[in-house]
């Protein structure tokens, strides 16, 4: 099996990302020619077939997704793509927009035809903000050229525009009703649910939300034929993935693969081994909100969701975290917990007072000045927060911390005695 | 830090007119006026008198105008510096050794972290991933990213590049 294939990224390098005319020359706007000539149902359900899972984090399924937001019967939807991409160690969504920023426009507008939606919003990163002009530039060209408007391609009825929002900063606001709430003129704190934002979302309008790799994959099943993407990956993990591999590794970048691909075969061959031959400490898959292993337990399985998920992690962002031994267990930690200490909305007590308890926690950890009962507590705030926090920020931000007293108990040894 | 005096300038104002007319005065576009004035204002921060611009010329309330700003961290409240440099303080640079650039830095600009230079024109900050990560240990000045940084001329040259513009 080759361990890295072209299906979604088969574009990258072969036009220029400036320019729709040469994107039209390699076949571009065809895969929404060919949606044009199915019904939105018909999409969803090509979706549905290739089993295709969401690849913002969550890994709902997307076929499903689009078939509710079609069902919802409300004249006025919207469509967001979700290009926050705020995980550490994550940027493979950023390598698609930046190789193939036709690919996703054209997505949003199959999207929107889809579920029956009049407006798509691409909500860009700030720090992503060199892609703003790319982005700008080609929602122009696509406009003047028809592909936006009314009445797209003499299809009737059909009419759709797509508009660019920025972030500012801020993680939480890939969740999202915090990213609703922010494209409305808002500080970005998540919302309560329900109301779900399939329902009621963007501007009180139903709104399907779906992440830039899920949405780069339509184009591309749309075309498929032969039936390429099935051919590819597991019986429960159909298909290609974009994964981005970081850390202490030789050639860090981000690759599309076909689930299966061993684990040791994507940091050993695609990202060339660790640097200066040290020994892994451990691997964080999907981000800083991902779950760790160490490398005994992980080196050798398939990337899938199935195999991950039985040794205890998960695909998660797509990130692949890759930590040599010359970072100790809670120096890594700490990085972690500063990140969410630092992006807690602070809106709910369980995640603001629980990841400032945390950090002072793990700090003393570190001194060698805990006790018993400080584990004890830390195990409790694990449990509270990710149980009663309001978003998957709180809920996910111990992941690693959980994992690694269960791996590394060693590093959390009690070292002085009384309370 | 002081807040720069007479901040309204005639110039401003056609900065911030213009960024509103650009987005229709339209609420929902709050983030990207916002940063627009930001980006126009030589310190890059929102002078108070710009956010009750903006709020007065929108129909926001001050409320709404401050609470966007205090939230989101790329919305900056005190006067920073031509050149804001950021550096990333997260995980995978943080194993690429981020202090050495950030040591560097200090040194070669001969300010701590957040201070300004003497001249208004660099100012440090740590900031959380900024996906770069591929180019670990990584910087960012406005647009665009440096990285990965291992050696003091590396960070030398960028510097003095800005420097001299
Ligand atoms: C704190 C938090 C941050 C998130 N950040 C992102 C993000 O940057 N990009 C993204 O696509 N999804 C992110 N998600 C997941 C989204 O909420 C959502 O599930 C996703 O965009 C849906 O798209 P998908 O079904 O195509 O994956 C985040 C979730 C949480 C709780
Ligand atoms: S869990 Fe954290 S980020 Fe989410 S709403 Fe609560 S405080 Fe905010
Ligand atoms: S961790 Fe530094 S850019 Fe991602």
């Amino acid at each position: 099996m080759a361990n890295t294939v072209s299906f979604m990224t088969r574009n990258f390098g072969k036009y220029n990302p400036s320019s729709l005319d040469s994107y039209e020359q390699i076949g571009g706007f065809s895969a929404l020619r060919k949606a044009l000539s199915m019904t939105g149902e018909q999409i969803a359900d090509c979706l549905a077939a290739c089993a295709v899972k969401g690849r913002g984090g969550a890994g709902y399924d997307m076929g499903k997704k689009w078939r509710q937001a079609r069902e919802v019967n409300q004249p006025r939807k919207v469509v967001i793509c979700n290009a926050d991409e705020g995980e550490p160690a994550t940027f493979k969504d950023r390598t698609l927009m930046e190789n193939d920023p036709f690919r996703l426009i054209e997505a949003m507008i199959i999207a929107g035809y889809s579920v029956g939606a009049q407006d798509g919003y691409l909500y860009l990163r700030e720090e992503y903000s060199h892609l703003r002009p790319l982005f700008q530039n080609a929602i122009w060209q696509v406009r003047e050229k028809g592909y936006l408007g009314e009445n797209i391609l003499g299809k009737t009825g059909f009419s759709y525009d797509v508009h660019l929002y920025s972030g500012a900063g801020a993680y939480v606001c890939g969740e999202g009703t915090a990213l609703v709430e922010s494209m409305e003129g808002k500080s970005g704190r998540p919302r309560m649910k329900p109301p779900f934002i399939k329902q009621c979302g963007l501007f009180h309008l139903p709104t399907c939300v779906n992440n830039v790799e899920s949405l780069c994959l339509v184009p591309s099943i749309l075309l498929d034929d032969k039936k390429e993407y099935l051919s590819y990956g597991t019986q429960n993990s159909v298909g290609t993935k974009m994964i981005s591999v970081a850390g202490n590794v030789r050639n860090p970048g981000a690759f599309e693969i076909p689930f299966g691909v061993k684990v040791r075969d994507i940091i050993f061959d695609l990202a060339g081994g660790v640097k200066n031959n040290h020994e892994i400490q451990l691997i964080q898959f999907g981000g800083a909100s991902g779950k760790i292993a160490r490398p005994e337990d992980v080196l050798d399985i398939p990337y899938t969701y199935e195999d991950l998920t039985a040794a205890g992690v998960g695909v998660g962002s797509g990130a692949i975290l890759v930590i040599d031994k010359r970072t100790s267990v809670l120096d890594f930690l700490l990085a972690t917990q500063e990140f969410f200490f630092h992006e807690s909305c602070g809106q709910c007590t369980p995640c603001r007072e629980g990841n400032t308890q945390m950090k002072l926690l793990l700090e003393k950890v570190m001194a060698g000045m805990h006790t018993g009962e400080d584990l004890q507590n830390m195990k409790k705030i694990i449990m509270i927060m990710k149980n009663a926090s309001l978003c998957g920020l709180g809920e996910t931000a111990q992941n690693a911390l959980s994992c690694a007293m269960d791996l590394f108990p060693e590093c959390f040894a009690v070292k002085t005695e009384g309370n | 830090m002081i807040e720069t005096p007479a901040v309204l300038t005639p110039a401003l104002i056609q900065e911030m007119d213009e960024a509103m007319q650009r987005y229709g005065y339209e609420p929902s576009k709050l983030l990207e006026i916002l940063l627009d004035i930001q980006k126009a204002v030589p310190r890059k921060y929102i002078p108070k008198a710009a956010a009750y611009y903006v709020a007065e010329k929108m129909h926001l309330k001050i409320t709404q105008v401050y609470d966007v700003i205090s939230f989101f961290s790329a919305l900056h409240e005190t006067p920073r510096a031509k050149y804001p440099i950021q550096v990333c303080s997260s995980v995978v640079c943080k194993v690429n050794h981020n202090c050495f650039v950030l040591d560097t830095l200090k040194d070669v600009l001969n300010i701590g972290l957040n201070e300004v230079t003497y001249d208004g024109r660099f100012t440090l900050e740590e900031v959380p991933c900024f996906g770069a990560c591929d180019k670990a240990p990584a910087i960012r000045i406005h647009d665009v990213v440096y990285g990965p940084l291992t050696t003091r001329q590396q960070i030398i040259q960028i510097v003095q590049r800005l420097a001299e513009e």
